[in-house]
């Protein structure tokens, strides 16, 4: 049985409070009575389970996920060749882009993948521009979304039965 | 959805993380100066219009158990596309399922990002996403070095 140390610390109570706050969250005045109720505890239990949770590293954040395209921006998936002496520079460079939310490290000759949101098009293409112009980068491809199948971030634990 | 001055306000807290009091959106339509029944009938204009896909926790997929996360990029023909999607969209693993360009030197056209407990869990997922749609060509990659993630700040 593969378990790892980050989920055995994570309890069978905590497992079901983080189902319901990912996908059942109250947008209402008391959500963390509302979860109290459905999970049969007080109101402080669960607001100081979330603390607990938040300081361990589970919980990133509590709050909206937003369309991108529906507020009018534009995102994209770009992969770089990056000489492998410089993969942390051209790294450090490309994640100091606001717009740049995600920078992975992977195992390719496309060696550097990250996604760019921008405000439209010309943005994305004059930062596009001036991160291909970066030392090291040798090639960059540009894989924009030609259809959405399926975008869907979260981590479901009710076909947990570990404890 | 036309939005104003006040929405991107709005939009700028809650992209952010909600205090952690027990009446948390009372708060922050305080700091906005609204009242807590504008604040809570506008987030369920977002989430009605679709600008906001869903409010909730946001995961360290590391720290909550999810230790392997790769991408895998398949080659699917064109015709097999809209059909291949819809069943590798149907695995609770993949959390984005995309089409995506390919090039003479990259094959790959189906993009899906892959979540699970383990290594060996993840290939075995991998496996029965080619055994669903009959695609075998497929590209594993897994994350070496997270660089960076965050949640986009839009205003």
């Amino acid at each position: 049985m593969i378990n790892n140390n980050a989920s055995s610390k994570i309890n069978k109570r905590e497992r079901q409070l983080l189902d319901l706050l990912q996908t059942g969250f109250s947008v209402s005045s008391r959500p963390y009575l509302t979860a109290a109720e459905e999970m049969n505890m007080t109101e402080d239990d669960v607001v100081e389970m979330v603390k607990n949770l938040r300081s361990k590293g589970v919980i990133r954040r509590i709050g909206g996920l937003f369309s991108a395209r529906k507020l009018g921006f534009t995102s994209t998936l770009v992969a770089l060749q990056v000489e492998k002496q410089w993969i942390e520079k051209v790294a450090h460079a490309i994640c100091s882009y606001p717009g740049v939310t995600h920078c992975y490290e992977r195992n390719h000759f496309f060696n550097l993948w990250f996604t760019l949101t921008s405000s439209d098009r010309n943005t994305e293409k004059k930062i596009l521009t001036e991160i291909d112009a970066l030392p090291g980068v040798e090639k960059l491809r540009n894989f924009p979304a030609l259809k959405k199948f399926k975008l869907k971030v979260n981590f479901s634990f009710s076909e947990d039965s570990t404890d | 959805m036309k939005l104003d001055e006040l929405d991107k306000r709005i939009i700028a807290c809650l992209q952010g993380d909600l205090p952690l009091t027990k009446t948390p959106f009372a708060d922050l339509a305080a700091d906005l100066g609204i009242t807590e029944k504008e604040l809570l009938h506008k987030i369920s204009v977002y989430l009605e219009s679709d600008i906001m896909r869903r409010f909730g926790a946001v995961l360290h997929h590391q720290e909550a158990g999810f230790s392997a996360n790769a991408m895998c990029c398949w080659v699917v023909p064109e015709e097999l596309i809209e059909h291949t999607g819809k069943i590798m969209a149907s695995f609770s693993e993949a959390s984005h399922v995309f089409q995506r360009p390919c090039y003479p030197d990259w094959p790959y056209n189906l993009y899906t990002m892959i979540h699970a407990r383990s290594r060996k869990i993840l290939h075995s997922v991998v496996k029965q996403m080619s055994l669903q749609t009959g695609i075998d060509s497929y590209r594993l990659l897994f994350s070496k070095r997270e660089f960076k993630k965050t949640s986009m700040k839009y205003f």
